[in-house]
């Protein structure tokens, strides 16, 4: 037995699970796939009062079409969703984004939501909700709110969630029918986090670049938009695209540190490289070089 | 520190238990019901070891906890042979490929692959490999070199041993 005691609850529905959350002031740990809090638990780096087991609420599994975009209920399973066809058809970055997403049997377990909600830096699933201009849907007992992604994350595992909040679910702005996609990952084996990686979209009007979107993971204490990178391709016709100066503008726009795994410098050699060689993939754009 | 009472179906026996919140899978099939067969290696979810199958989905039984199965069928290493002793397919390929030498990490890669197996039945032969080879990213193996399970996959996926790997084998 690994974990310190705990009282564990199953509520059978989101009014219940914000209730007792509200109650437990800041005591509880809400439990979805339990992919990252277990070992946390058996670790004794997480020592909560109360686990509130959200398994139980049917209400927040599953993917569904609604105004203008994809919504991703906070408990699908990653399994799940990397098997369903809608998303598949309108949001293949993010089906991209979940192959990389740990590994076969913790994706059985693990939820969307969960790792939204943990804000790992290098996850994934993060970086593709601030790429793709998705907004975090976020209920407590005082009520619902919708935060745009690109405001949610502040920090290593850091949300603007207040320990009575609980996500339900993430809803993904539509992209244009036939938008590129844009993804990579470096990592030292699969199902790793990545050392450095990159997850986005485009979307092409009359030969030019008339929206883009895209993120880093792995490249700072969040995931952190190329804002200016985004900026510098929106407007440009394809064939007037400056590969190399869009990918330098997108690494300024990174903060990536030195850890046991890779150098700050490492980050960034490696971030210009799979930036530049994406976006020249992704738009079949020859270097001019 | 709550308790649950909980029911569970195991390897085809059903099992009535009160279990702490705080037990994991793994350590109440192994110390509650006596399934010894499935292992705990790291306790965080890392090294595959302790990998069953709940409700026909492989999972990590270091990370549920038990009160979390309640209702479930499971499946463990000691559930994947028939009741007559023959081995499961995949038994039998890491068997006949030399994919096991200490056996610690082999009941998770053994259920893994049933799992695969499962689900990729109607799947063309490269695309069941890829997704066993995939799965195997999941597991960490100190002994074989993952060679003998690498032989045990393609195996598993229809192929007939090359003339030089057949050698090696031997
Ligand atoms: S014991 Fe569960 S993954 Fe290692
Ligand atoms: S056979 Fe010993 S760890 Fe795999």
């Amino acid at each position: 037995m690994k974990p310190a005691p705990f009282d564990y609850v199953r509520p059978a529905s989101v009014a219940e699970a914000c209730r007792i959350l509200a109650e437990a002031g800041g005591g509880a740990t809400v439990i979805a796939g339990g992919q990252t809090l277990v070992p946390l638990l058996n670790l004794r780096m997480s020592q909560p009062f109360v686990v509130v087991d959200i398994n139980g609420i049917d209400g927040l599994r599953g993917i569904s079409r609604v105004e203008g975009g994809t919504r991703i209920g906070a408990g699908t399973r990653q399994a799940d969703a990397l098997a369903d066809d809608t998303l598949a058809r309108h949001l293949p970055v993010v089906v991209a984004a979940l192959g990389h997403v740990g590994h076969y049997q913790t994706r059985t377990r693990g939820t969307v939501g969960g790792s939204i909600a943990l804000g790992e830096p290098a996850a994934e699933m993060p970086a593709a909700a601030v790429a793709l201009g998705a907004l975090i849907e976020i209920a407590s007992v005082r009520g619902t709110r919708q935060v745009p992604a690109r405001e949610f994350y502040v920090g290593p595992y850091m949300t603007v969630l207040e320990p009575d909040e609980l996500v339900t679910g993430i809803l993904y702005p539509d992209w244009p029918e036939g938008h590129f996609m844009l993804f990579r990952e470096v990592a030292r084996r699969p199902g790793d986090f990545a050392l450095v990686g990159l997850v986005g979209a485009l979307a092409v009007e009359r030969g030019a670049v008339s929206r883009a979107g895209i993120a880093w993971f792995g490249m700072g204490p969040t995931p952190i938009a190329a804002n200016q990178a985004e900026d510098a391709l929106v407007g440009t016709a394809l064939a007037g695209i400056d590969v190399e100066r869009v990918a330098r503008l997108a690494v300024a726009d990174a903060a990536p540190f030195d850890d046991h795994h890779a150098s700050a410098e490492y980050r960034r050699t490696v971030g210009l490289r799979i930036f530049a060689r994406t976006l020249r993939e992704t738009l079949d754009i020859r270097s001019a070089a | 520190m709550s308790e649950h009472g909980i029911e569970v179906t195991v390897n085809g026996h059903r099992h009535a238990a009160r279990v702490e919140a705080r037990t994991s899978l793994g350590e109440f099939l192994r110390e509650g019901l006596g399934y010894t067969g499935t292992h705990l290696g790291c306790e965080h979810g890392v090294c595959g070891a302790c990998t069953v199958m709940v409700d026909g989905a492989a999972v990590r039984s270091c990370l549920m906890l038990a009160v979390q199965v309640d209702g479930a069928q499971i499946t463990t290493i000691e559930g994947l042979a028939e009741a007559d002793g023959t081995l499961h397919p995949v038994q039998q390929a890491l068997r006949d490929n030399f994919g096991l030498q200490c056996g610690f990490c082999t009941p998770g890669i053994a259920i893994s692959l049933a799992c695969v197996m499962q689900e990729e039945a109607g799947a063309g032969e490269g695309a069941r490999e890829n997704a066993l080879v995939r799965a195997m990213s999941g597991h960490i193996c100190r002994c074989t070199g993952y060679q003998g399970i690498r032989r045990a996959i393609r195996q598993l996926s229809g192929h007939q041993p090359a003339a030089d790997e057949a050698e090696a084998v031997a």
